[in-house]
């Protein structure tokens, strides 16, 4: 549905984006993840039209969005960071603007009343926009990206302002949302993307570090296996003889530890599973293992890993 | 195009900008209108226009300041260039919103006419060349204030930029009666906005001046559309 091809973009001498290559299946929910200043409103100005590239292609449906940009606009709703409303009209004049201003065909009224039932706007039809609250405004934002019923809906940074109530509901949204659409969304929520996207896209300085299905993107960056392991005995001993298993790289100790017990975090390498060895190397030296588990490597770790990896290969 | 039209006009009358500009106007134009015609009793109103003409100055730059300054500051000029429409179309409805406005204003001020006959015999063909003069440099104007006002992000600079630049060609105007050189005169005068409307005041309609005020127009409404592509460039 989007297809996007060695974007690049310099502001100034700056590399806002540096070579960007990835694709969005139609229906699916993309996470578009990095820090700040990663590049990621700048990549969806792009591809939204707002923008232009410095080089590369955006396509969206086949589309060019830089040969052909009235009819790609038209298959796209865009909330950008800033929701771009009119602050002196009313939520119903803003929307029937938009309505209008995307030379929408839909049955207007029919059309303008579903959204504002979706986006849960209903009740603030007739209020001035700067009287709104910020979550208010932000779903205007959103019921604005989805008229018309655009193809492809894109949110930059949907849920930052709102409350963990409204955060809640702007994700379900969302999530329905992509049952039908295809939506990109920027964050810097990790567990944002977690909660609701297909496939997460981790940018860093402009460049793409990361760019797999939500539930691989663990084992994608990890080389080997890690294990939380809970040991009785004294500390040094047991790093030490756990250090000679062969097939482990590295042990830490994570400091939680009970009356005679550490735990003790190992990660071992690709393709070699250390649990049996380290039994026997266990027992033979007599010292109870208590606890053994496979260390879920969170979404954060994963993103300071990647990025900050980025960070050293930039230098 | 229709709905940026609607939505400028609309924001007119939501804002205070658009009553201000109306009181304005016709507060200014009263006032001279009274003083050159009623107060000299004269019936002649060339006089009236041709001190207009620099009312514009302080008057104008209000309809234009804010049509693009305020949508880059309120960053809603997102939503428009987003949208399928292109950025000539978005220039070119800012203007015609602008210029109804004006027109508007103009239109409802020739109820100053009406007292006129009872001051001796109105020249209408006189009287209809300098309405027309009126709208053609105010055309003019809006376009100039247009273009600044995609220079900048601050409706009040916006606003002192076109003014500036009214002032300068005004000032054009001034300067050319000082020079002495043949040549330097005929240049300032070509560039020069307030040199070209003579004839309307003696109720000619002055074809070269018609379509010298369309260019300048246009060149600037172009300017602005550049301006605004630029930007995604930048």
């Amino acid at each position: 549905m989007i297809e996007i091809k060695n974007l690049t973009k310099v502001f100034g001498r700056k590399h806002a984006l540096d070579d960007v290559s990835f694709t969005v299946e139609k229906g699916e929910i993309v996470g578009f993840l990095g820090p700040n200043g990663a590049g990621k409103s700048t990549a969806m100005n792009i591809i939204t039209g707002y923008l232009s590239s410095t080089s590369g292609t955006v396509k969206v449906a086949g589309i060019d969005v830089f040969e052909d940009p009235d009819e790609a606009k038209k298959l796209i709703g865009f909330l950008p960071e800033q929701p771009p409303l009119y602050q002196d009209m009313t939520v119903s004049e803003y929307l029937g603007f938009v309505y209008e201003l995307k030379k929408c065909k839909l049955n207007r009224k029919k059309h303008i009343d579903e959204i504002c039932k979706v986006t849960k706007i209903d009740d603030v039809r007739n209020r001035l926009i700067k009287n709104l609250s910020k979550g208010y405004r932000q779903r205007v934002g959103i019921a604005q990206a989805l008229i018309g019923n655009p193809p492809v809906i894109i949110f930059d940074e949907p849920t930052v302002g709102l409350d963990p109530k409204q955060i809640i509901e702007i994700r379900n949204l969302i999530r329905n949302l992509g049952k039908t659409h295809t939506v990109i969304l920027s964050t810097h929520i990790l567990s944002e993307v977690n909660s609701v996207c297909d496939r997460i896209v981790i940018i860093n300085e402009g460049r793409i570090v990361a760019d797999e299905k939500t539930e691989n993107i663990a084992n994608a960056v990890r080389k080997g296996t890690v294990y939380n392991v809970k040991i009785c005995g004294p500390q040094r001993d047991v790093m030490n003889s756990l250090r000679e298993i062969s097939g482990v790289t590295r042990v830490d100790v994570t400091g939680e530890r009970e009356i005679d017990s550490y735990t003790y975090r190992i990660e071992s390498q690709q393709g070699v599973d250390i649990r049996k060895p380290l039994f026997y190397a266990m027992s033979k030296q007599g010292r109870p293992i208590i606890g053994l588990e496979a260390a879920q490597s969170s979404l954060e770790d994963i993103f300071v890993q990647l990025t900050e990896t980025g960070e050293r290969s930039a230098k | 195009m229709l709905a940026i039209y609607k939505k400028e006009l609309k924001t007119y009358f939501t804002t205070p900008l658009g009553y201000a500009f109306i009181a304005v106007f016709l507060a200014v134009s009263g006032a001279v209108f009274c003083i050159s015609t009623y107060q000299l009793q004269t019936s002649d109103i060339s006089g009236y226009f041709q001190i207009m003409i620099f009312g514009y100055i302080p008057i104008v730059p209000l309809l234009t300041m804010r049509s693009f300054a305020e949508e880059r500051r309120a960053k809603t000029d997102q939503i428009l260039m987003t949208s399928p429409v292109s950025v000539g179309s978005m220039v070119f409805a800012k203007f015609l919103a602008a210029l109804t406005m004006f027109a508007g204003t103009v239109l409802l001020s020739c109820l100053y006419y009406l007292p006129m006959p009872s001051y001796g015999e109105v020249n209408t063909a006189k009287a209809a060349g300098c309405l027309i003069a009126m709208l053609l440099v105010g055309t003019c104007f809006i376009s100039v204030g247009i273009f600044v006002s995609t220079l900048t992000e601050s409706s009040v600079t916006a606003c002192v930029g076109t003014m500036g630049i009214l002032l300068l060609f005004a000032g054009l105007g001034l300067i050319n009666n000082l020079v002495d050189s043949y040549a330097v005169r005929s240049v300032i005068s070509w560039i020069s906005v307030y040199s070209r409307y003579y004839y309307f005041t003696y109720g000619i309609f002055d074809i070269a001046a018609t379509i010298y005020y369309i260019s300048v127009t246009v060149i600037f409404l172009f300017l602005s559309v550049r301006i605004c592509e630029r930007r995604r460039y930048a």
